[in-house]
């Protein structure tokens, strides 16, 4: 059962790093002077979308949400309410941190936000997938100890991985190579998709490596 | 021997300080300077040696050639012209070095191979070291003597067209000038055609004496593509047309009646086989010279270019032009140039040289005497004047001719001796000095390392078996081994290195240091390996444990300490801090949650909130749980808003920032606001802890603060009149002063009587922050008032941190002494300093005195530079001490320690990566500014660590 459930997430990783690959080929077909320098807020949103058109869908057939207490269809458009909510919050906080690090206030304020609603996909729209807008079980998962099924430590290192690659991805700015690849916010849009698709392959190689010392507990 | 760990930092520190010093000896060889301030004048000249009647001889003599054209082509590479490359590209160059009348040599130039260094080399004759470079970084001019002053002091007319870093140099000294800017190395093609196409119009016009231009196209072709690409030929044929088109316009046409006219191709510096430049490698040094004039004998064939130095241009086109030899100048002249001139004029031209480079030899050598030109020169004099005397008396035979030949070889010998005695000063490192300081340094850290699990113990003491490594074996042999060493290098390097001219007793001491300090280096090396097996497992449990406010505080520090190697890390270092500090805030925010949150989970996760329910009795406690939710959002806020006050760097320092916007005369009101809010902030924040006399003493003092600032008219007083004339302020901030000194002792008098009498332990926390207080007034007075906002707010971070966040989450010494020191980083820069000498705020020097006087204008200016990293350091000391009393813990000491440990710790490294960059291109620019900072902050710490130490001590007297 292990074997399988590990399994399903790796084939679930592949699919989504594909997805990024997809996005990032893709819109040559039907964009002319796509790349990924120049328009690059394009690349950014085809990347995001399908992310999270996959992303929703892979989670919707594996079945692996949230158990829903109460089926009833008012209740399932607030808690989509609600998740629509999670995320744009979720966006204006990254874009705050985003700017506390340093970002300019009022230029390219587009692209900053652009930076925040990946970071969002990568890291937000997961956890609304797999827990629901639960904002206690989204700090169950993510304090120490908290993980309760494979995908809680998919998400854990998913997530961390994001973010650091983010943070990584700022250090090549202020280099003095005038490299088209080095304007605001390339490098951490880049570092954040680096460090997601690194997550993607690091994330069932550890539960595997650690699955004799990994011991969930239920809930 | 044991030792506490405070004392042991500062030890170590003090060693270091001696090692940081001897390096920097070695970096920065002292300069070669005359002592003469003012510039060389015609009558200052010395005569001609002989008997006193000797007519007109005190004169300079005659210009030997009417105009001279300087083509100067940058990174011009000496087989460009003489090599393979040259015969293709340059045929006329050729035609004329092989058959015309001219002379050509190598001119090897000194690293730095960098345009502006060797720019002042060509025109003072003087090498320019790196320190000259770091000093001069504020005056743009050229304030030395130099030939392009003496020319238009001596009325020639002077004409430029080239590289602007000449107008920069020279300002005003141009009748006629067009700078194209070397800032767009993509663009080869239109810099030079932005010089030739004046060349027309000026060889036409007759009104110039000397005309230099200097072309940049090659040199942006070798950084693009090196020496190799196929755009060097094109672009050297243009060269070879443009000095085509000079030579014929203007040296083959003879004029009768007037003097020849002179040609001058020369290069900077050359370019290495990637097409860079600025080390010292052959192809990098090598450049061509040729001189064309008619006045020159015909070449009968290719001869092999001479060696000569760069720096002998200087002499000789003085001397060509008739003008005096700069001062600084220690090139000999070029003689092929004068060789046609009568024999009296020649001699008389080399002892105009001669004289001038022994004055500057006598000037930067106290054993001048000894030197062997200084006696090859007397020699010389003496027949010089021998000769004369006989030529005056009309002796015109054969032994005339030869005697005047040996005085022309003796003088020739004696120029050449001085040059190498004045050149072993210039330009070069002095490894050995470099490599015995980087060997104390090392040694200082793998100590501070070594010792750091014992240091950090809870008994905070070392165990330092000096008495044993004294008397051992290996300590004596390494002694002899240090004795041997350095007699070897001294024999065979002579007097080039600074610690073979140290007196002896001081050499002793170094040497026992530094074999001591290797001792002991190994003792505790094999103490900590030899119980290796049980402790190792122990660490590797430690080390799991680390949470991640750990793993952040190491990586941040080695991180920082890497990112050194990186000049744009260098002139960008701000950004390290500011993101480190940063991700500290976050992280610490994220224990914060994990505090508040994690244990009061409720059972049931139904989604509800998390406001804590059942407990309306502690709603203090509720709203200290808020407030220490909000501080590191707080900082956060805080930090963002003081990053923009001051732009720093490089890169972006050119963005308009808060500073500028208050600084203009448009916002003085919300300056004057802002200055006032920030002093009314600062009062709030310190005054709670002073004693009563101190909190008057901080109001009249934060009053004095305002009204100097209005004084000098920074900000506006309420109820000033309009028509008051500024002043100096001196007497307003004197009087800040005797409130600074008076609040620093009362808490110097606290501090003492701790010391002496009984442990109160709150006595002593109560005068380090009297200390504190005094402080931060001394920091309101010298910091500008835009930067006032800079000292509340750290003032209010420290307060917030300290009351919500060190002494809840219970974070140890090492952990608080690690986060002050990335705050008073950030902090450093958030006042506006950066990486580059520029930045350094000199007007702080001058606050309260009517002239300038040394000492206290160096330590006001050192104080307001540091004065983040200092007020965190104190603060730190405060912190440490009042949590003393409630642990047992020796957390004072463990401060001291790690503060020691986290200043050598990059220290040590940057020194390590300066010597092996010492040929980077960017080694005058960023590294060695960087070098300078890294050392002043260095002090900086060892002035806290020793004040840290007399804090450590217990009383000493139990009532």
């Amino acid at each position: 059962m292990w074997d399988q459930e590990i399994k399903g997430m790796a084939s679930a990783h592949v699919i989504l790093a594909s997805t990024i690959l997809l996005a990032t080929v893709m819109p040559t077909i039907f964009l002319q002077n796509f790349s990924v320098y120049q328009t690059h807020l394009a690349w950014l949103y085809s990347v995001a979308g399908l992310v999270a058109a996959v992303n929703i869908a892979l989670f919707w057939l594996l079945g692996v949400g949230p158990a829903a207490k109460r089926n009833s269809f008012g209740h399932k458009v607030s808690r989509l309410i609600r998740c629509c909510l999670y995320f744009c919050l979720s966006c204006l906080f990254f874009h705050a941190v985003v700017l506390l690090y340093g970002a300019p206030l009022l230029q390219s304020v587009l692209e900053t936000f652009s930076l925040a609603v990946l970071l969002s996909t990568f890291t937000t729209l997961r956890c609304l997938c797999l827990l629901g807008p639960n904002i206690q079980a989204w700090i169950r998962v993510f304090s120490r100890d908290g993980a309760m099924s494979v995908w809680d430590t998919s998400l854990q290192i998913t997530t961390a991985c994001s973010i650091i690659g983010a943070w990584l991805g700022a250090f090549p700015i202020p280099l003095d190579w005038d490299r088209p690849w080095q304007v605001w916010p390339i490098p951490c849009t880049l570092g954040t998709t680096l460090g997601f698709l690194s997550g993607l392959v690091i994330a069932p190689a550890w539960i595997h490596w650690h699955r004799q010392h990994l011991t969930y507990k239920s809930k | 021997m044991k030792v506490r760990s405070s004392v042991f930092a500062s030890l170590c520190l003090i060693v270091e300080i001696c090692g940081i010093a001897l390096f920097l000896r070695g970096f920065f060889p002292a300069p070669v300077k005359s002592s003469f301030t003012l510039k060389s004048k015609l009558s200052d000249q010395p005569a001609e040696p002989g008997p006193g009647d000797a007519g007109n001889s005190s004169k300079v003599p005659p210009a030997l050639f009417n105009r001279v054209v300087v083509l100067l082509i940058d990174a011009l590479r000496e087989d460009f012209v003489y090599g393979a490359k040259g015969r293709h590209f340059m045929p006329y160059t050729r035609s004329l070095i092989e058959r015309g009348s001219s002379l050509s040599f190598v001119a090897k130039a000194r690293p730095p191979t960098v345009t502006m260094p060797r720019i002042k080399a060509l025109t003072t004759g003087s090498i320019p070291g790196f320190i000259d470079v770091v000093m001069n970084l504020n005056s743009a001019a050229m304030l030395e003597d130099n030939l392009i002053w003496q020319a238009r002091a001596a009325g020639k007319r002077l004409v430029f067209f080239g590289d602007d870093t000449w107008l920069r140099l020279f300002p005003k000294h141009f009748e006629l000038f067009d700078g194209t800017t070397s800032f767009f190395v993509s663009d080869y093609t239109e810099v030079d055609n932005n010089v030739t196409r004046h060349l027309d119009a000026v060889l036409e016009w007759h009104d110039w004496d000397v005309l230099i231009l200097h072309y940049l196209g090659l040199d942006h072709i070798g950084h693009l593509s090196g020496p190799h690409s196929s755009l060097v030929g094109p672009k050297l044929i243009e060269m070879d047309n443009v000095l085509k088109k000079i030579h014929t316009s203007l040296i083959s046409k003879e004029t009768e009646g007037t003097l020849p006219n002179l040609l001058v191709l020369c290069g900077d510096h050359g370019m290495s086989e990637t097409g860079s430049h600025g080390g010292s490698s052959e192809p990098e040094v090598n450049t061509p010279l040729v001189l064309l004039s008619p006045a020159f004998g015909r070449k009968a064939g290719l001869e092999k270019a001479e060696p000569v130095e760069q720096v002998d241009l200087a002499p000789t086109l003085a001397l060509g032009l008739g003008l005096p030899i700069p001062q600084n100048n220690v090139g000999r002249l070029l003689q092929p140039v004068f060789q046609s001139t009568p024999l009296r004029q020649q001699l008389r031209y080399l002892q105009l040289n001669a004289v001038q480079l022994s004055r500057l030899l006598k000037d930067s050598s106290p054993h001048f005497h000894k030197e062997e030109g200084h006696e090859l020169f007397r020699v010389a004099e003496k027949s010089h004047a021998n000769w004369v005397k006989l030529y005056l008396e009309g002796n015109a035979s054969e032994v005339l001719l030869n005697v005047g030949k040996k005085v022309l070889k003796q003088y020739l010998d004696a120029l050449k001796a001085m040059n190498a005695a004045l050149s072993r000063q210039l330009g070069k490192y002095d490894m050995y000095s470099m490599v015995l300081g980087m060997v104390l340094i090392l040694q200082v850290l793998l100590l501070l390392l070594l010792a750091m699990p014992e240091a950090l113990s809870s008994g905070a003491e070392v165990e330092l078996p000096l008495g044993p490594a004294l008397l051992s074996l290996p300590f004596f042999l390494l002694c002899l081994l240090a004795a041997a060493m350095h007699v070897l290098v001294c024999t065979s390097a002579g007097e080039l290195c600074f610690p073979c001219n140290l007196h002896w007793g001081a050499t002793i001491i170094l040497f026992t240091a530094a074999s001591a300090g290797l001792c002991l280096l190994l003792s505790l090396a094999a103490r900590r390996l030899a119980p290796m097996g049980r402790p190792a497992a122990k660490s590797a449990g430690n080390s799991g444990c680390f949470s991640e406010l750990d793993v952040l505080l190491l990586s941040g520090t080695v991180g920082h300490t890497l990112s050194l190697a990186a000049s744009s890390f260098i002139e960008e270092e701000h950004q390290t801090w500011y993101f480190l500090l940063n991700t500290l805030c976050l992280a610490v925010f994220q224990d914060v949650c994990r505090k508040y949150f994690r244990e009061k989970r409720p059972p049931a996760d139904d989604g509800a909130l998390l406001a804590p329910r059942d407990k309306p009795a502690h709603s203090s406690s509720s709203n200290r749980k808020w407030l220490a939710l909000t501080t590191p959002l707080m900082t956060l806020t805080f930090c963002r808003l003081l990053r923009s006050l001051n732009q720093t760097g490089v890169q972006w320092a050119h963005l308009p920032d808060l500073g500028h916007w208050l600084t203009s005369s448009e916002h003085k009101g919300a300056l004057s606001l802002l200055a006032a809010g920030s002093l009314v902030l600062v009062f709030i924040l310190v005054h709670r802890r002073c004693s009563l006399v101190s909190k008057i003493a901080l109001v009249l003092g934060l009053l004095g603060v305002y009204s100097y600032r209005a004084a000098v008219g920074n900000v506006l007083f309420p109820w000033q009149q309009d028509g008051r004339d500024l002043s100096k302020g001196v007497l307003e901030a004197r009087f800040v002063y005797v409130f600074v000194l008076g609040i620093l002792f009362t808490g110097a008098k606290d501090l003492l009587r701790s010391q002496v009498a009984v442990a109160d332990g709150g006595l002593k926390s109560r005068g380090l922050w009297e200390v504190y207080a005094g402080l931060v007034l001394l920091a309101a007075l010298v910091s500008r008032p835009h930067n006032l906002p800079v000292l509340s707010g750290c003032l209010l971070i420290q307060v917030a941190m300290t009351r919500f966040i060190w002494r809840d989450l219970q974070y140890d010494a090492a952990q608080v002494t690690i986060m002050h020191v990335w705050f008073g980083q950030a902090f450093f820069y958030f006042q506006g300093n950066s990486n580059n000498i520029g930045t350094v705020d000199i007007s702080a020097g001058f606050i309260g005195l009517e002239t300038y006087v040394e000492a206290p204008a160096c330590l006001l200016t050192a104080f307001s530079t540091y004065t983040g990293p200092l007020l965190w350091a104190i603060h730190l000391a405060w912190y440490l001490t009042s949590q003393q009393d409630s642990r047992a813990a020796p957390s004072l000491g463990h401060g001291c320690f790690c503060l020691a440990l986290l200043r050598s710790t990059p220290a040590a490294a940057y020194i390590i990566m300066v010597t092996a960059l010492r040929y980077h291109l960017f080694i005058w620019s960023v590294f060695s500014p960087k070098l300078l900072y890294e050392s002043a902050h260095t002090l900086v710490i060892t002035v806290v660590c020793l004040f840290f130490t007399a804090m450590d001590r217990k009383p000493t007297i139990q009532l």
